[in-house]
């Protein structure tokens, strides 16, 4: 591969670093056919790891990082001094196919600066993700991410060769948007959502095949004022009206040269920690964006401890819950216990009672759930009440730290 | 005392005849000690009742003839199939133990997660499985060219002895190009039709110069985000011992070195002016992206893809632009779709006899439908016209409406419940509706589909309906009459 080739890929990958979206999985089960190329697994296979800890699963890049918009948040945006560069259809194809015969790669995510207009874009992508179907019988991942004001046709052709397509809503508050994106409009966002997930259903039901991995979006945490709370609430109306598959929170990073109209720090990364663990817990884990903001303070999560300790630390009545006769809901809300410990907990409840060693076998949070969980051989005596209590489970992550 | 000796890796060929045997002959897991060929000769033969060195001989030979099959719970089966690829020299005893559990009044054993040996078979699974997770992941194919055409080899350092265990994965995920997995312990080939498990390779052998490679590094490199610094994280799931096969990895030190100083320069750097750009012609270029013409709208539908495959082409509207009236069916059938043309099959031609009688002109009229792509089912040789889905109309309505706004005609006929749909964008009951209808804000007129005409089966009722029919466009036509053109 020559060396411009490789320049331009290098700035066309960087540019697509802060999506945060990159997971590969959600998509049924697929083999490509004997001529073809890849496959699906249903999981998702992270191939490497960068040094800022995130995994490589999909090859994420632009086709251009060219964009006539100017959102302040984004290195691209129109104002920005950053060196510019564009890929063709076929350039694109080409090395999606190249990284994936090496097993570099599980698909591809691709994004765009917009250039021209929404549909030229729009049309450019979706053309990569039909000809990576039609003409190299690809049969792996392909993420898309539209663009809202695209004409509706060219964002449902998109969805025949894709498996996941995502609009990132990018700032929770309509008002955000209006002040950092002025050529965004709230409105038309949530309308492209709401014309996916109307076809994803449809599609579901007629069993044909549209973005069957769903739509998922990404909302940027610390450009603005925005709460924790005020975006939990966000997703938690996103995954009940348009039924997404996932919404990504992406701290907030700083970039070359960024716009005056930003925060000049960073938020902590552990602010976008403490929303995944939270978002966890409002999917799987039957908690509300009430209670879980309950465990901070004026609608911010507590940075030092997760979520659902901070729950824990201020409902101690609720607890210690005994092992062996807690029902599921309950079970699930106790710190150290995540929903594959409790499964199997059920399960081996049905034939012995349960004592200490038996659950340190079943879960890696036994130091962390003493104090709230009574086994055959264990009752915490007083540790639920102890005033320094939120100190002493918040040793051993200090130690840790040291390392 | 029995002493089992079985092939080197995962055998589980071996392990499962030896079991039988073993069961059969009533041998507690305490009477046998497990050997494998990878042990090299840790234990003397010395108070063995009886000793095989292959499991063959062992396990078949002799007066008892071949042992029957044991009848195990599924999940046994699968602990079996993953606890023998594991490298632990105790893994066949501890699966004997488990099975000897299991066969004396224990049926359920390994739903007890918590007893020692269910818990010591689980952790040997969850690192099996862990092992087969990384080896989809960390291996690099390279690409070298012989004299055969392409050819893509790896070499890969598996923990245990998952070799065989990934075969189907990457036979699944290649199939249409020639490679090799090479391995300490043995190797995998495969040519496009089979699969072929050889002896073990060497890691020079796996070594050619892929220009990929550059592009993969350059692409690990970028994607990375000073920013973000976290090598910990990193650590914890691509563990070291994998780096020295990963051609990324090489990039790490000097990632993590300059890190800091890539963050402070772009600190620094925010005070720089932003380049001038003039905004409002940027933007004005934006909306500037709908069809201009029909033509232009025309050749976006023929570039489609249709949302239900098998269709040959699109099937485009005919007619001048600016007809007083459009005709709008539901979807192409058989003959429009090999002739490229709407309405030119049978139901085409009893509209084209119906539009003469009412003293309409077709060429004078424009005629199209509301889906673009004819859908079937294949029958025999026949293909049999299947009616659209209320999504599949949804999807082409964008282009109808753009459609007729260029036509721009004086009247919309919806032939039939899917036009109807289609133009008003809801279902309405034709019988009750028929006749003159707004159909969102354009001045419309509905009828029944010509094709309802043609699938009547009593001669009289067709007579009876295509009269009706006839009045309708003789009503179409002097409802034109009375309102001409402004
Ligand atoms: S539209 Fe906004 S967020 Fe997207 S590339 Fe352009 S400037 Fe960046």
């Amino acid at each position: 591969m020559d060396q411009t080739f490789v320049a331009r890929l290098r700035i066309l990958a960087d540019a697509a670093k802060y999506d945060a979206s990159c997971a590969s999985s959600g998509a049924p089960k697929r083999v490509a056919g004997a001529n073809g190329l890849g496959s699906t697994t249903g999981g998702a296979i992270c191939h490497a790891y960068t040094p800022d800890g995130r995994c490589i699963s999909l090859l994420k890049i632009l086709m251009t990082n060219y964009c006539l918009y100017d959102c302040a948040y984004c290195i691209n945006r129109r104002s920005s001094n950053v060196r510019r560069a564009r890929f063709t259809v076929e350039e694109v194809v080409k090395l999606t196919v190249a990284f994936y015969k090496r097993n570099c790669i599980e698909g591809l995510f691709l994004s765009s600066g917009i250039v021209r207009s929404a549909d030229h874009t729009m049309e450019q992508m979706m053309l990569v993700a039909r000809r990576l179907r039609h003409e190299e019988n690809f049969a792996g991942y392909i993420h898309l991410k539209a663009i809202p004001e695209a004409s509706p046709w060219l964002i449902e052709q998109a969805g025949l060769w894709a498996d996941r397509l995502s609009i990132n809503l990018e700032l929770a508050a309509e008002r955000s948007l209006e002040r950092l994106a002025p050529e965004k409009n709230g409105g038309s966002i949530r309308a492209a959502m709401g014309q996916m997930h109307e076809r994803i259903a449809q599609a579901q039901e007629e069993k044909r095949h549209f973005a069957p991995a769903g739509q998922s979006t990404q909302m940027i945490v610390g450009a603005d004022d925005a709460t924790d709370a005020a975006v939990l609430g966000a997703s938690a109306t996103l995954y009940r009206a348009y039924a997404l598959k996932r919404v990504y929170y992406s701290a907030f990073s700083p970039i070359p040269e960024a716009s005056r109209a930003l925060p000049v720090k960073p938020p902590p990364l552990q602010r976008e920690n403490r929303l995944y663990q939270a978002d966890w817990l409002l999917r799987c884990y039957g908690f509300t964006v009430e209670e879980i903001a309950a465990g901070g303070e004026g609608g911010m999560l507590d940075l030092e401890i997760d979520p659902k300790l901070a729950w824990a630390l201020k409902h101690r009545d609720r607890f210690p819950v005994d092992v062996n006769r807690a029902d599921k809901e309950m079970l699930l809300r106790v710190p150290g216990l995540g929903t594959r410990a409790v499964e199997s907990i059920l399960r081996t409840r049905r034939h012995r009672t349960l004592r200490l060693d038996d659950i340190g076998r079943l879960t890696s949070g036994l130091k962390r759930l003493l104090p709230f969980l009574i086994a055959a051989d264990h009752r915490p005596v007083r540790l639920t009440d102890r005033l320094d209590l939120r100190r002493r489970l918040l040793q051993p992550a200090r130690q840790l730290s040291l390392f | 005392m029995a002493l089992v000796h079985l092939a080197d890796g995962a055998d589980l060929a071996g392990f499962r005849r030896a079991i039988r045997r073993l069961v059969a002959a009533g041998a507690a897991p305490e009477d046998v000690i497990w050997r494998s060929g990878e042990d090299g000769d840790l234990f003397g033969a010395g108070s063995a009742d009886f000793v095989g060195t292959d499991a063959a001989d062992f396990v078949d030979g002799g007066e008892a003839g071949p042992a029957p099959p044991l009848a195990l719970p599924r999940v046994v089966g699968a602990a079996v199939e993953a606890v023998v690829c594991h490298r632990d020299p105790e893994r066949y005893a501890l699966l004997h133990r488990l099975i000897w559990r299991v066969l004396h009044g224990e049926r359920t054993v390994l739903e007890a997660r918590s007893d020692p040996l269910v818990h010591r078979l689980a952790g040997m699974q969850q690192a099996i499985r862990r092992d087969i997770h990384k080896m989809h992941a960390f291996l690099r194919f390279r690409r070298v060219t012989a004299e055969s055409g392409e050819r893509f080899v790896a070499w890969f350092e598996p923990e245990h002895f998952i070799l065989e265990a990934v075969a189907d994965f990457f036979a699944d995920r290649f199939p249409g190009f020639a490679w090799s997995i090479l391995t300490p312990v043995g190797s995998l080939h495969w040519d496009g039709a089979a699969l072929d498990f050889g002896p073990p390779g060497t890691r020079g052998a796996a070594m050619p110069d892929d220009s990929v490679e550059t592009a993969w590094r350059a692409y690990y490199e970028a994607t990375f985000n000073p920013a973000r610094l976290n090598p910990t994280m990193m650590r914890s799931e691509m563990p070291k011992k994998y780096w020295r096969n990963l051609p990324e990895t090489q990039a790490i030190p000097h990632l993590i070195r300059t890190a800091p100083s890539r963050v402070t320069a772009m600190l620094e750097k925010e005070a720089a002016m932003p380049l001038k750009r003039n905004p409002d012609k940027a933007v004005a270029a934006l909306p500037d992206q709908a069809p201009k013409s029909l033509a232009e709208l025309n050749r976006i539908i023929a570039a489609s893809e249709p949302l239900v495959p098998g269709a040959t082409r699109a099937v485009l509207g005919e007619g001048p632009v600016g007809a007083a009236l459009a005709f709008v069916g539901e979807q192409p059938g058989d003959q429009e779709d090999l002739q490229g043309r709407p309405f030119v099959g049978p139901a085409g031609q009893l509209l084209d006899r119906a539009m003469a009688e009412a003293g309409i002109d077709r060429t004078e009229a424009y005629v199209t439908n509301a889906v673009k792509h004819f859908k079937f089912e294949q029958r025999g040789k026949r293909r049999i016209h299947q009616k659209p889905t209320a999504g599949e109309v949804r999807h082409y309505r964008w282009w109808l409406m753009r459609e007729l706004d260029f036509v721009h005609p004086r009247l919309v006929v919806a032939l039939g419940a899917t036009a109807v749909l289609a133009l008003a964008g809801k279902a309405l009951p034709i019988a009750r509706c028929r006749g003159e209808a707004r159909l969102e804000g354009r001045p419309g007129f509905i009828t029944v589909h010509p094709s309802y005409l043609l699938r009547l089966p009593d001669e009289d009722a067709r007579h009876a309906a295509y009269a009706a029919f006839l009045d309708d466009l003789r009503h179409v036509r002097a409802i034109l009459e009375r309102r001409p053109a402004s």
